[in-house]
């Protein structure tokens, strides 16, 4: 048996994907900029898989442009509102644990001379409002945070964040990274006042190789990467039509996002419970994270050892986001979590494919796991 | 014109009777380097080889590349091979060295005359080179003494030579003249360094690589891989045994003392090394160690890991500080291959405190609780075999 639980790194496309991938490979082949059949097939097709990602965000197509991945998203949205915003504060309100497309840009912000502020999450890996209502004030250009943590799941007061935005009259932008909860959790920019938005197409189980930007209708920030003037001129190449027509594909075969979510919710809990008759197991992800991840340590087993040791099993799951020996898992550390723990961690993450008898079977594989690989006597 | 390349054996030059011999290996080595990049003739006169294309395709920037990485050559240069009149000479010269004339200032020419039935003699060659060289490039001046660069033309048998830089040579001896010995290579950046300066010295490699999966990952071996892959661009092909190592350390961990977890594994890996060492007709052992540089490297602790081989152990580094391994290691392509993060074998279940000052005895008492010859014999009887091309 095998069973993959490694679906926040990435999903395993689904079949309409690959067919839609494949048909429009073979016969869409035409560039949507051109002005002759092929390139205005490929100009409906382009302009159906927009309609269709702007539907579960209850947005509208217009405010959706196709970016070559989820890291291309973030940089977009934050160079460009930083870029827009840049003579009205110098203040930027972030996390301590967001992924790398994010933090690495927020990093060479600061040595260009911006403030940047990090919230840190309790030892739950929670983050709440109220901190946000601290950081914010009217020298805030930018807010950025991420709607679902992707290492342990928690899941970030993005609902609130623009009132508070509004309360303190900070002229700042709202930018969510939402690549982890994404048709996993109801996310509906607009009501939430979301001015920008990033998604990923291969977290949902598309193809490898689009993302996307939601961006408010009214809010024009600069691109970032300059070009041929493609996606409105947000973010210029070639759009990848195979891998876009996926992503549409995908999105239509989600199915209902709540239902899908109470699936996953059960699964997590059967997990939970069966993982915490292991001796040694302690789990990091806060109770009320999304169900979709869950992170945990096998005391006194090496990240890696667990993983190398599972794989031959035939579960997939994954060290954390940081594999390497020395670096330190960002979002663990910021948890407090001890070294001890930080470097057992390792996340199983859960998607709607996932099978009841699949989680027992990953339960039996990380029961030996802790059995044999620990000392004997 | 035709370009030719020029190489230059140096230490072989020094040899006795074995001269021939030896050279003969290196000229098969280049053979067997180039194959792939078209027809040439390769000729042997005094200390030069010749390699001549007879093929309009021959890449020879790739030649140049490869000879770069071919021990037993201490320099090599590219040649234009001209007819035998001053007039192609002429013709030729200024254009084929203006690349390597453009940064400088001062030349000089030197001819060389072997046919003396050449018309001019070698300072009239000089001077006829040099004044269409001057003419050519006025922001060239000569400088007999302390030229930047010497041009030299050399009027041979059937044809004229003009050339310029000499490209420094690996060194070293060919690989092939001096027997084959077996490298342990765990990953890391020293290991992959000492089988390329044993490989310098003409001996031919195997390497030996322990895998203790789960606790060491795929990732791991192939990084052993690549890294012997990059080696083997020097030394040639490399059989690579990768032998199964979980079930010792997990008997070490369960059996012996945690201050001497290292060192008895490292007398495994010894043990087991030498084992297929001497089946597969290798005369000595080469590790990457250094004195001091880990508990396990120690001078004591070296003598407790030589206390179990009946065979040469060589460390070419053992003198060396770590940051002349990496300078070396950067030279040899290795250092970022070596630096990927992955758990290897020496890096599994390490003890808090290490011995730094073992006693022997202690080591061998701590192994009578577990059943070494059985142990070995498994570990060795489970080693897989492949072996890694040296391919560009």
């Amino acid at each position: 048996m095998e069973c993959y639980l490694d679906n926040s790194a990435t999903t395993k496309p689904c079949k309409a994907a690959v067919a839609a991938a494949v048909e429009t490979a073979t016969d869409v082949f035409g560039n949507p900029s051109s002005l002759h059949r092929h390139g205005f097939r490929a100009l409906q097709l382009l302009e159906s898989a927009r309609a269709a990602v702007a539907k579960p965000l209850s947005a509208e197509s217009g405010e959706i442009y196709f970016t070559p991945s989820g890291t291309a998203a973030n940089n977009t949205a934050i160079f460009g509102a930083v870029q827009k915003n840049r003579r009205r504060g110098n203040k930027i309100v972030t996390t301590a644990y967001e992924h790398p497309s994010v933090e690495k840009c927020m990093a060479r912000l600061e040595s260009e001379g911006f403030t940047v502020e990090r919230l840190v999450p309790d030892s739950h890996g929670n983050i709440t409002a109220a901190q946000f209502a601290d950081a914010i004030d009217e020298n805030t250009i930018l807010v950025s945070l991420m709607a679902v943590n992707n290492e342990v799941g928690s899941i970030l007061p993005f609902e609130s964040v623009a009132a508070l935005i509004r309360r303190k009259k900070s002229p700042a932008l709202l930018h969510v990274d939402a690549v982890q909860g994404f048709l996993k959790l109801p996310i509906v920019p607009k009501k939430c006042g979301i001015d920008l938005l990033s998604v990923s197409a291969h977290k949902v189980h598309g193809l490898k190789g689009v993302g996307a930007l939601y961006m408010k209708k009214g809010v024009q920030i600069p691109p970032y990467i300059l070009g041929g003037g493609q996606e409105n001129g947000l973010c210029s190449g070639t759009q990848g039509m195979p891998a876009i027509a996926a992503f549409k594909a995908a999105v239509d075969a989600c199915g209902d996002v709540r239902k899908n979510l109470t699936h996953v919710s059960s699964l997590n809990a059967r997990l939970r419970e069966k993982l915490t008759a292991i001796a040694g197991v302690t789990v990091h992800s806060p109770e009320n994270a999304l169900p979709y991840i869950l992170n945990i340590s096998l005391e006194g087993i090496p990240s890696q050892v667990s993983v190398n040791y599972l794989s031959e099993a035939g579960v997939y799951a994954s060290a954390g986001s940081a594999c390497s020996k020395g670096h330190r898992s960002p979002v663990l550390t910021a948890m407090g979590l001890s070294p001890a723990q930080m470097d057992s961690a390792i996340r199983l993450s859960l998607s709607r494919e996932t099978t009841e008898e699949e989680i027992d079977y990953c339960v039996c594989a990380l029961e030996n796991a802790a059995a044999q690989l620990r000392k004997k006597g | 014109m035709q370009e030719i390349i020029l190489i230059k054996n140096g230490e072989l030059a020094l040899k006795g009777l074995n001269r021939s011999t030896f050279e003969s290996v290196l000229v098969k080595n280049i053979k067997r380097r180039m194959q792939d990049l078209g027809s040439f003739v390769i000729s042997r006169s005094q200390s030069t080889i010749t390699i001549e294309p007879t093929d309009e395709g021959f890449d020879t920037d790739e030649a140049v590349e490869r000879l770069s990485k071919v021990f037993g050559i201490a320099a090599f240069q590219r040649a234009a091979a001209v007819e035998k009149d001053m007039d192609a000479i002429l013709a030729v010269a200024p254009a084929y060295l203006e690349a390597q004339l453009a940064d400088i200032s001062t030349f000089k020419v030197e001819a060389k005359r072997s046919d003396k039935k050449f018309p001019l003699t070698s300072p009239e060659i000089s001077r006829e080179v040099g004044g269409a060289l001057l003419g050519r490039f006025p922001h060239l001046t000569v400088d007999v003494h302390h030229p930047d660069r010497v041009v030299t033309v050399e009027i041979r048998e059937k044809k004229a030579y003009i050339r310029c830089d000499q490209i420094k040579g690996a060194g070293g001896m060919p690989v092939g003249t001096g027997g084959k010995a077996a490298l342990l290579i765990s990953g890391g950046i020293d290991s992959p360094v000492a089988g390329w300066m044993l490989a310098k010295r003409g001996i031919v490699l195997d390497a030996i690589h322990f895998a203790s999966p789960p606790f060491t990952s795929p990732q791991a071996e192939m990084k052993v891989h690549d890294l012997l892959s990059q080696v083997a661009k020097y030394s040639g092909d490399i059989g690579l045994y990768t032998v199964p190592f979980t079930e010792i350390q997990e008997q070490i961990r369960d059996n012996c003392p945690e201050e001497l977890f290292t060192l008895v594994m490292r007398r495994f890996m010894m043990r087991i090394s030498e084992r297929i060492a001497r089946r597969e007709d290798c005369a000595a052992l080469i590790t990457g160690e250094s004195v001091g540089q880990v508990a396990s490297q120690t001078m004591l602790a070296l003598g407790c890991t030589d206390a179990v081989v009946n065979m040469p152990v060589f460390r070419p580094l053992i003198g060396m500080d770590k940051d002349e391994i990496i300078i070396r290691s950067r030279q040899i392509d290795t250092f970022d291959i070596s630096i990927r993060p992955y758990e290897d074998c020496c890096t599994v279940f390490t003890p808090k405190h290490p011995r730094t000052r073992p006693k022997l005895e202690f080591l061998e008492q701590a192994e009578q609780a577990l059943d070494v010859e059985n142990l070995i014999q498994r570990a060795v009887d489970g080693a897989r075999f492949e072996i890694i091309r040296c391919t560009f």
